[in-house]
């Protein structure tokens, strides 16, 4: 009844292109974003921001870098592991290095310089193709994670070689460190957040999106009708490892506060987040948040199910819990190959015409 | 049904447990996970000496004990996921069973006012509680049993290592490298060269080290493992048969299952411990007796009497003493978070009271003060015995060379502090 | 001779080694690859799985017995009884085989014709559900695997070696014994590919599955075929390094060990496995002998993936891969 488009009339092409052509979904959108903004940081505790809002966040900026490299651009990557570890160290040096800095600025710096360590580990791309590709990422994986444990310079020459990260404010709040408040946390990921779906969105439906696009379908004759393969592959390598490392800073800065590389940003980290895109849905903004929210949420629910509200052992929830995660990625494959977000879709077309279906 | 399911689920999130008059005991366990092995029987014990207490006691001081275990899996991220859920029910004190977890929680429970112990992990500079208000690791740590390990090795060799050659054999992580600083300012002193040899993450592969051990014949080899690693190394020892006795782990390194798997060759393998092992301890007659017999024991119940078990016996034991010890200086059972920090800092272990609580020489007597809380930092060497399956200890308790770790303990806690602007306390 | 040549020597011997036990778990991936197409990134965990399903045979431990407990309340572990090694094998297999039906029943039946990379993901579901799987079925604890393969310094090796060196080589007997059953396996899978009806089908398959089906091959049946060898490399790869480590959680890591090389054989050539074994095997040690000491060592992780990458950026299908060929 309320969703459709009749009545919706569109008199320019700007309009007619706009992200949410609907009225219904545009207001549903504001909507979204306003409760996000004004309403949940009054409402949530420790718990909330801690296990569950604060890892959604900052998975679902991951995704969003790695679905522009794998849903949109076809470039497989399994090494967003070793690349969230770039955008937490470079954050690290930077926070220490200029402790008066806004920390905004070093998060978006840390991104920037994840994303020409990306571009240099993007180059192989240009000769290599498919599955050797993405095994030929994981040398970005073990390689990086192998420095940072490697080089003292890189965590300031501690004892242990674990990062910490110290307090640092955002508009005189603090945002890191121990003593910062949940909401307030929980705020900064989200404004960062917000602007990186945003930028996303825009380039993906833009002229260099159209290029990706292209290149994925097939880089040949993409090359042949005129997309230089050369900046199509770079340039989503680029912009993908600029999300990946903010995601990553953030993982670091925000979420855990300490860090230690080969544990937190080890192989395990970019199966993780090829899997929020595959299960979400390749080539979709939406399917990157659906995707994180799902692996997020998934391991929480299970566990209060099983532990607390079962009294099972919590290694039998545990084993069932990898069972359960394993089955519903092949189930979803096998019902919906193209993730959530196609379910999504399908559910809005069949809400267009709902009820009367012809 | 899956609206049913999710129903239950958030329910079970949302709704705090109404306050019971009970100790709440947290637990970390990781009985899955690639460490499982030594996870599950650090959860059995624990889990069996409350059990104990309930059962026997009613408790501790007449208020029963809850014991919240929350799997890790020795995650991080799941770590941080147990903190949150659990430290709302009013945790008296957190056993993190993790570096990685550990230092993440530093300056989360400092800011909560939560007691954190870390008993023979996590960051070694907590001894320094002038800097870790919160954080305490007696009875010993990774730089006095590196020392305590030197030590040993000085009284093999009737106290001198001139000219000796030791190989570290260590994870090539954060915990891994713990003891480098130790050894290098050990070896300059003592005047033994010493060789680091890195295993990378899992350590299922180790030919090129050991064949690097095989061609420069050091005379000891120290190993920080864990995990698979362990076992590995001391197959590979014994297939380049170095001698077993010249081998020293450290005591993650050191349980049944880490020599079990390599069977005979494994004899005389030897491995620092700050705790006795072996069931002969009058406290597992209770534990038979109130937890087996009557089918409550944690998890599968067959670990008791292994290394790790005993060790997680042995941190229940420091954390019953360290609530009786705060109740009495609060003057009532049912103390509160500040509370037990401050029976954590009062704490005095005695033979006595090990005698009294059927755990008599389990380890070595110390207490605990406001400016350390690591204890006395005493580490013994024990010694597996492959054909009788048991670990005996073939030295005392050695005091580690507290002038050379002391320095170290102040630069790395000053460091901290700098960096998170904490001013000294205990003053 | 100078010192370290010897014992240069003795790491490239080592490497060798290394090598093969690389190239058994990747023997399993080229199979399922040649023939469906699939990455099957749950070859580490079959390899795993195989190895627990195998001790907990011999050893008479009743499955699920953690989970059966927890429910009913029971007590029960063992069934007590102990089978010979060989026996054990035998057992093992028909639950391999059982499995790989059920993965062609329940999965990729349902995922023909889907692109590559969804049924890339649908392994790592696999993995994952299996991980799970194994350790409810078995126990989460590590396990001693011993079928009677002999272990430790081969004394004849280090003796011939001393006598002309002057100092003595180690070269492991479980991986001499490993070396010969590696081959005895390639042999026996090119006899088979190349020798029997079943061979010649599956060969068929892997050239281009519509033609074989349109000529009368059931393609399912080669399918459940081809992943049953792999659960049946997947056993003696998991038997091997078991042996060496013990049956625990980690060996499923071994897959990481042997995605380098193949990307270095090429996915659909079986000797580009055993050849790109013993590269990466000999590079990584050598690397480590030589250049290790210089930069810290602990560098075979990585090593591994960067030389397979040069390799690649010069030929990008790999080294016996086939070549690509591209057409708009």
């Amino acid at each position: 009844m309320l969703y459709r488009e009749a009545g919706d009339f569109k008199t320019t092409y700007r309009e007619d292109n706009q992200t949410f052509p609907i009225k219904f979904d545009r207001y549903r959108y504001y909507a979204v974003l306003a409760v996000a903004f004004l309403l949940i940081p009054f409402l949530i505790n420790d718990y909330w921001v801690n296990a569950i809002f604060l890892p959604f966040l900052i998975y679902s900026i991951a995704a969003i870098g790695l679905n522009i490299l794998v849903g949109y651009c076809g470039q497989v990557s399994l090494g967003s592991g070793g690349f969230m570890a770039v955008g937490a160290y470079a954050v690290y040096k930077l926070m220490t290095a200029f402790p008066d800095v806004s920390i905004m600025i070093h998060v978006f710096l840390a991104g920037a310089i994840t994303a020409g360590v990306g571009v240099l580990f993007g180059l192989p791309s240009l000769r290599i193709k498919g599955f050797y590709l993405a095994v030929a990422t994981l040398a970005a994986q073990f390689f990086l994670v192998w420095i940072f444990n490697r080089v003292p310079w890189f965590y300031n020459y501690s004892a242990s070689g674990q990062i910490n990260a110290p307090e640092r404010e955002f508009f005189g709040v603090a945002v890191t460190g121990a003593n910062a408040d949940s909401w307030a946390t929980y705020v900064f990921c989200l404004i960062i957040l917000t602007f990186c779906g945003i930028v996303a969105r825009n380039l993906t439906r833009g002229a260099m999106g159209r290029k990706w696009m292209a290149i994925r379908d097939m880089d040949i004759a993409a090359e042949i009708i005129g997309v230089n393969p050369l900046n199509a592959k770079l340039s989503a390598f680029a912009i993908s490892s600029f999300f990946i490392g903010i995601s990553g800073a953030l993982f670091f800065s925000v979420y855990l506060g300490a860090v230690e590389v080969g544990e937190a940003f080890g192989i395990n980290k970019s199966f993780l987040i090829l899997f929020m895109i595959i299960i979400g849905g390749l080539g979709s903004i939406f399917g990157s948040f659906a995707g994180a929210a799902f692996l997020v949420l998934l391991p929480v629910l299970l566990k209060n199910l099983f532990v607390a509200g079962l009294g099972w052992q919590p290694d039998l929830a545990t084993h069932l819990e990898f069972m359960i995660v394993g089955g519903l990625i092949i189930l979803f494959l096998v019902v919906e190959p193209h993730g959530i977000a196609q379910i999504w879709r399908l559910a809005k077309e069949k809400l267009r015409l709902w009820p009367f279906p012809h | 049904m899956k609206f049913k399911l999710l129903a239950a689920a958030v329910s079970s999130i949302a709704l705090a447990s109404p306050v019971f008059a009970d100790l709440v005991l947290p637990w970390m366990s990781y009985r899955t996970g690639p460490y499982a092995v030594a996870g599950i029987p650090l959860a059995d014990g624990y889990a069996d000496y409350l059990t104990m207490l309930n059962e026997r006691d009613g408790g501790i001081g007449g208020v029963p004990v809850r014991l919240l275990e929350c799997e890790t899996g020795y995650n991080t991220e799941k770590g941080v996921e147990c903190y949150e859920s659990t430290k709302a029910e009013g945790s008296l004190v957190y056993h993190p069973l993790s570096t990685g977890i550990t230092y993440q929680l530093i300056p989360k429970v400092t800011a909560d006012g939560i007691a954190l112990h870390s008993m023979g992990y996590g960051r070694t500079s907590a001894a320094n509680g002038k800097i870790f208000s919160n954080i305490f690791n007696y009875p010993a740590n990774y730089w006095t049993a590196a020392s305590a390990g030197v030590n040993y090795l000085l009284n093999e060799n009737s106290g001198s290592l001139e000219g000796k050659h030791i190989a570290l054999l260590y994870h090539n992580s954060a915990y891994g490298k713990e003891p480098i600083r130790t050894l290098e300012g050990l070896s300059e002193k003592h005047g033994f060269e010493l060789t680091l040899i890195p295993v990378d993450h899992p350590g299922q592969e180790q030919k090129s080290q050991w064949l690097q051990i095989r061609r420069e014949r050091p005379d000891y080899v120290i190993m920080w493992g864990f995990g698979v690693m362990n076992q590995v190394a001391i197959q590979e020892a014994a297939n380049i048969r170095f001698p077993m006795e010249n081998f020293i782990g450290n005591w993650w390194a050191g349980a049944e299952h880490d020599v079990i798997p390599a069977g005979d060759v494994a004899n005389g393998y030897k491995s620092l411990v700050m705790n006795d092992t072996g069931s002969e301890f009058s406290i597992y007659d209770d534990i038979q007796k109130y937890v087996v017999a009557s089918g409550k024991a944690a998890g599968a119940g067959d670990n008791l009497g292994t290394v790790m078990y005993n060790r997680s016996l042995y941190m229940a034991f420091l954390t019953h003493m360290a609530i009786l010890k705060a109740q009495e200086l609060a003057g009532t059972s049912d103390i509160s978070q500040a509370e037990m920090i401050k029976g954590m800092e009062a704490l005095e272990i005695t033979d006595a009271m090990m005698a009294e609580y059927g755990l008599a020489n389990i380890g070595p007597a110390f207490s605990v003060s406001c400016e350390n809380h690591g204890g006395p930092g005493l580490g013994a060497v024990s010694q597996w015995d492959a054909s009788a399956g048991k670990w005996n200890l073939v030295s005392d308790y050695l005091v580690a060379d507290m002038d050379l770790i002391n320095p170290l303990i102040q630069a790395d806690s000053l460091a901290f502090a700098q960096e998170n602007n904490i001013t000294e306390r205990c003053n | 001779m100078p010192e370290q040549v010897v014992f240069g020597m003795e790491v490239f011997l080592n490497g060798l080694m290394a090598g093969v036990l690389y190239a058994l778990v990747a023997l399993g991936f080229v199979l399922i690859y040649k023939a469906s197409g699939i990455f099957n990134y749950a070859q580490g965990v079959m390899a795993l799985f195989s190895a627990m399903t195998l001790v907990g045979v011999m050893n008479g431990q009743v499955p699920f017995s953690h989970l059966i407990n927890a429910i009913f309340g029971t007590e029960i572990h063992h069934f007590g009884w102990h089978l010979p090694a060989l026996a054990g094998i035998l057992l093992t297999m028909g639950i391999m085989v059982i499995l790989a039906w059920l993965v062609q029943k329940v999965i990729f039946k349902h995922l023909v014709n889907q692109a590559p990379i969804i049924l890339f993901m649908a392994t790592i579901g696999l993995a994952y559900f299996m991980e799970g799987f194994g350790d409810l079925m078995w126990g989460g604890e590590i396990k001693k695997l011993d079928v009677g393969i002999p272990q430790g310094i081969n004394l004849w090796i280090d003796e011939t070696t001393f006598n002309i060196f002057d100092y003595g080589f180690f070269i492991d007997n479980l991986d001499i014994f490993a070396t010969v059953v590696a081959i005895f396996l390639v042999f026996a899978l090119v006899a088979f590919a190349q020798y029997t009806k079943q061979g010649r089908a599956m060969r068929a398959v892997a050239d281009d599955h519509q033609a074989a089906l349109s000529v009368g091959v059931s393609l399912n049946f080669i399918w459940v075929m081809v992943w049953s060898l792999a659960g049946f490399v997947a056993l003696i790869a998991g038997i091997m390094w078991g042996t060496k480590s013990g049956v625990q959680f980690s060996l499923s890591l071994i897959a990481l060990k042997a995605l380098p090389v193949l990307m270095l054989g090429g996915f659909t050539s079986i000797p580009g496995a055993i050849v790109g074994g013993l590269i990466i095997g000999v590079g990584e040690k050598m690397f480590e002998f030589l250049v290790g000491p210089l930069i810290g060592g602990a560098t075979e992780n990585w090593f591994a993936y960067v030389l397979a990458l040069l390799f690649l950026v010069f030929r990008p299908q790999g080294l016996f891969g086939e070549k690509i060929i591209e057409r708009v």
